[in-house]
């Protein structure tokens, strides 16, 4: 048993171990290791492709993280405060929603807004006044945005949801026993006590979108994100500057994600 | 101390009622957990509801305190009706049975918690000064800038109830707020508690199911059984007239011999034991000829005698003997009516030499200290 599960970690883990044993190679082949050096780092940095497409990554992160942990946190809340039909059909959706593919969601996402821009593009342009350019809606870093944000809220909901229901509920009535009006309890109560939830929902929601490829192969337009950049390279040859984004991606998502656990770690504890 | 203190519980009934249930129900689905209550609080008394698990005793405190809707009835506090009036606007305050102090807080934001919702804005002065007050009262002076789960659990107790109390409420409410402490630390909150209630003269409401808690706190307890009031009364009400067999197995220890009154006769009635044996008693609530009734014997109210053998005198047996000190309890067994416990004061013993297992003994009571008691 014990010598099966080294065998699947190490056919997990030694790819990537490889990738960033590669990343500081000093020769240009990713097949033979010829010293030590950094350089594919600075030559990665360096490139203004990269820079842009970390740009858009970083961009549609930051901005798909934020609305969704907090109208994910906003969603979670009100769920939290209903009972009935109502409350577990909408629980049975969000779980189908992450559980969904991210390839279907593409697609899904693709036909909607194609179909929808459709119907609408001839619209603006006929209420639009004369003389200038209608604008016209298409895929691009928005539509990435919309899809990352709601395949993400759902996850947010998700980690506030289980942070509430393991929130003792003679909390918030001792709030209230104490004078405090039921928006006084939420500032003062519920929402310090969900907060490390809702920073975690975050920083996985950020890891997620800037790691993600399928939805944004299908979404975003004309727009290169960062995998979606190293995808196309790879296309040319592995090289080892494509070794050290994926290092670097990958040092980075490690580091949100383990902030991500301790938040939700010493959120449990402190609400014992 | 004040005055308040050394009221007799004949001074406490003329006070103001300041809250009261009228034929309260609350349902919960099917479940009935609280069946037409009727009761009124009076004005700085502590009153207990004692009963066993799942009698209503957390829902009838919840729906004094606003977080539970009556069913049916009324619920009022200072003659005003308020059924549907939220917890936050309820001059009233509680101590949760696991104290639900707030985790993200210190020791002195949660006791300021409630002070700091008052509007206009108290200055911070004023709050800072009350809650060192209220950490005096309750034992714990300094401890303002802890942390909530580097407190003890008796600890954290204090400052749930210096919590409550510093809002001055009209009335406190305590849910088993001892329950989760150890035997001596239980006691020595028992005290406390009577003491700042005393000092304070707030009316407390204690919910429990221990009946020595009760008995040695509360003015008044209030007996509950499957949703209802079975009875009030001061402890030593209930303990000298319990209304039927359950108040009296609830409050104190009791022998108990079933049987069926045979007649009825001045103060006392006839009862045929289904042993066999017949036996007088006083009887509490009316009875009448066959009802269905216990015997109610008080374990210090039996006499062990080592000679005699006259009249309403039983032979027994020492079955077993465990010594307390002032007194020693002897399980002893008489041939028909079978086990009972007897209680008797060292001096019995001293009088007569010591009762060992295995002695034959005349056990023997003053019939006004048999009860007859419904056997429901
Ligand atoms: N929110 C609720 N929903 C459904 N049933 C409830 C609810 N609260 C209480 N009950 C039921 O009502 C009855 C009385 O409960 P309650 O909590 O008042 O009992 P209790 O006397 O406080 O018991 P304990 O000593 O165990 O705390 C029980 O049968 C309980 O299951
Ligand atoms: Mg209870």
């Amino acid at each position: 048993m014990r010598v099966y599960a080294t065998l699947v970690y190490l056919f997990l883990y030694i790819p990537i171990g490889v990738i960033a044993l590669f990343s500081f190679n000093a020769g240009r082949h990713a097949s033979q290791l010829q010293g030590f050096s950094i350089k594919w780092y600075g030559k990665a940095l360096n490139n203004p492709f990269v820079m842009d497409a970390l740009e858009t990554s970083l961009i549609v992160a930051l901005v798909s993280a934020t609305f969704a942990s907090v109208f994910g946190a906003m969603a979670a809340v009100a769920l939290h405060g209903i009972k009935g039909p109502v409350r577990t059909i909408f629980d049975g959706l969000i779980y189908v929603a992450v559980m969904i593919p991210g390839i279907v969601i593409g697609i899904a996402t693709l036909i909607g807004l194609v179909t929808l821009f459709d119907q609408l593009n001839p619209m603006i342009a006929a209420i639009w006044p004369g003389g200038f350019e209608p604008p016209k809606l298409q895929m691009g870093m928005l539509s990435l945005i919309a899809a990352h944000t709601m395949f993400l809220m759902a996850l947010c909901i998700i980690i506030v949801r289980a942070r509430l229901s393991g929130m003792d509920r003679s909390l918030t009535e001792a709030s209230a026993d104490l004078y405090a009006t039921p928006m006084a309890t939420f500032r003062q109560v519920t929402l310090p006590l969900i907060f490390p939830a809702i920073v975690a929902g975050f920083l996985l929601s950020f890891t997620f979108s800037f790691d993600d490829f399928i939805i944004a192969f299908f979404v975003a337009g004309s727009e290169t994100t960062l995998p979606i950049y190293v995808f196309s390279s790879i296309r040319r040859g592995v090289t080892p500057e494509i070794n050290a984004i994926g290092t670097m991606v990958l040092g980075v998502s490690l580091v949100l994600l383990v902030t991500a656990q301790i938040l939700l770690r010493r959120g449990e504890k402190k609400s014992r | 101390m004040s005055k308040s203190a050394y009221a007799t519980t004949d001074e406490k009934r003329d006070r103001n009622i300041v809250a009261e249930l009228r034929r309260v129900t609350k349902r919960f689905g099917d479940v009935l957990a609280a069946d037409h209550l009727d009761l009124q609080i009076r004005e700085g008394e502590f009153l207990s509801f004692l009963g066993p698990s799942g009698c209503g005793k957390t829902t009838a405190l919840r729906m004094l305190a606003g977080f539970e809707v009556p069913t049916e009835g009324d619920v009022l506090l200072d003659g005003e009706i308020v059924n549907r009036l939220e917890a936050h606007r309820r001059p009233v305050n509680m101590v949760f049975q696991h104290y639900a102090l707030f985790p993200h807080l210190t020791v002195a934001q949660n006791i300021g918690y409630g002070l700091k919702q008052v509007r206009p804005r108290l200055p911070r002065s004023e709050i800072a000064e009350k809650v060192s007050k209220a950490l005096e009262l309750v034992r714990l002076p300094g401890f303002e800038n802890r942390r909530i789960w580097e407190m003890s659990g008796g600890q954290q107790q204090r400052v749930a109830l210096a919590r409550a109390i510093i809002n001055e409420p009209k009335m406190l409410l305590l849910d088993e707020p001892l329950a989760a402490l150890d035997r001596k630390l239980r006691k020595e909150m028992q005290i406390e508690l009577q003491n700042i209630q005393r000092s304070l003269g707030i009316t407390f409401i204690l919910v429990t199911h221990d009946q020595e808690e009760a008995l040695s706190m509360s003015d008044r307890i209030c007996i509950m059984r499957d949703g209802r009031i079975v009875q009030v009364g001061s402890p030593q009400d209930l303990y000298d007239r319990p209304m039927n067999r359950y108040v009296a197995d609830f409050v104190g220890t009791s022998n108990f011999f079933d049987g069926r009154v045979t007649s009825v006769s001045g103060d006392l009635a006839e009862v045929t034991l289904d042993a066999g044996l017949t036996l007088s008693g006083r009887p509490i609530d009316k009875v009448s000829a066959g009802q269905a009734v216990s015997i109610s014997v008080r374990p210090e109210q039996v006499h062990l005698t080592r000679t005699g053998g006259g009249e309403g005198q039983l032979p027994v047996t020492v079955h077993n003997r465990i010594f307390l000190g002032e007194h020693t309890e002897y399980l002893v067994i008489h041939e028909t009516l079978g086990e009972f416990l007897v209680l008797a004061p060292r001096q019995s013993e001293l009088n007569e030499g010591p009762f060992n297992t295995g002695d034959v003994l005349q056990a023997s009571w003053d019939a006004g200290a048999a009860l007859v008691l419904d056997r429901n």
